[in-house]
């Protein structure tokens, strides 16, 4: 199992390549992709930003409580750090099982998790020139401290 | 007794902060003192309800005891994925 940020393209071949195991009889991935709205503003571009080494720990104990939870045979996941344009790979999860269930349950409670969890932060770049500290604002419809829309 | 502790900024606290890391000098006996503290210096607009505290690398409650030496890590809401 691995969790770990990356200053660099992910690049999914590779880690599909890790995941190979003839005991799984199902992978399934996700991978979280830079958009180019967030509520209702045109994005340009984003930059991630980590503690790298509690955001790995913290990473290990999710994966941990997932091979806890869930019958897994192995679980990746890469997240970025860095500058990324419209379209670009944030986030890439891979997750292989016996069973598809089992994976498929194990891919959401991570990357939920990780969302909820990993100490990473987003700066949005919006087309208009302006930027904004996703989940940060103090005044206005995301001032609670909750996300107003998935991500 | 003054500690001497290094502190770390991220995201929207190291901006409004304009630096990354510092050694500060204070009487502080817990994060959240110290937090308050450095909040009133450098007018953060986060309350310490949204923020995680982190000492020495490992999350922390707000009354944890802050020791000389140690790093403490103010962490803002987080937002990966």
């Amino acid at each position: 199992m691995e969790f770990r940020l990356s200053d660099r393209q992910i690049e999914p071949t590779m880690l599909l390549a890790s995941l190979e195991d003839t005991r799984a009889g199902a992978c399934v991935t996700f991978e979280g992709r830079v958009r180019g709205q967030s509520g209702g503003r045109a994005v340009s571009s984003l930059v991630y930003e980590a503690f790298v080494p509690l955001a790995e720990k913290e990473g290990m104990k999710i994966l941990a409580e997932v091979r806890e939870k869930f019958p897994i045979v192995d679980a990746v996941c890469v997240h970025r750090t860095g500058s990324l344009e419209l379209g670009g790979l944030a986030v890439w999860i891979g997750v292989t099982a016996e069973h598809r269930s089992a994976a498929f349950e194990a891919c959401r409670y991570i990357i939920d998790e990780s969302k909820a969890r990993v100490p990473i932060w987003k700066k949005e770049h919006y087309a208009d020139g302006t930027t904004e500290w996703i989940n940060c604002a103090t005044r206005g419809p995301g001032a609670g401290g909750q996300p107003p829309q998935g991500g | 007794m003054k500690k001497s502790i290094h502190v770390s900024y991220f995201a929207i606290l190291r901006e409004q902060r304009g630096l990354g890391n510092e050694q500060v000098s204070t009487y502080a006996a817990t994060a959240g003192e110290l937090y308050e503290e450095l909040r009133k210096r450098h007018g953060f607009t986060l309350p310490p309800n949204r923020l995680r505290v982190a000492i020495n690398d490992d999350f922390e409650a707000w009354a944890s005891e802050v020791r000389d030496g140690d790093t403490l890590s103010f962490l803002p809401p987080v937002a990966g994925g």
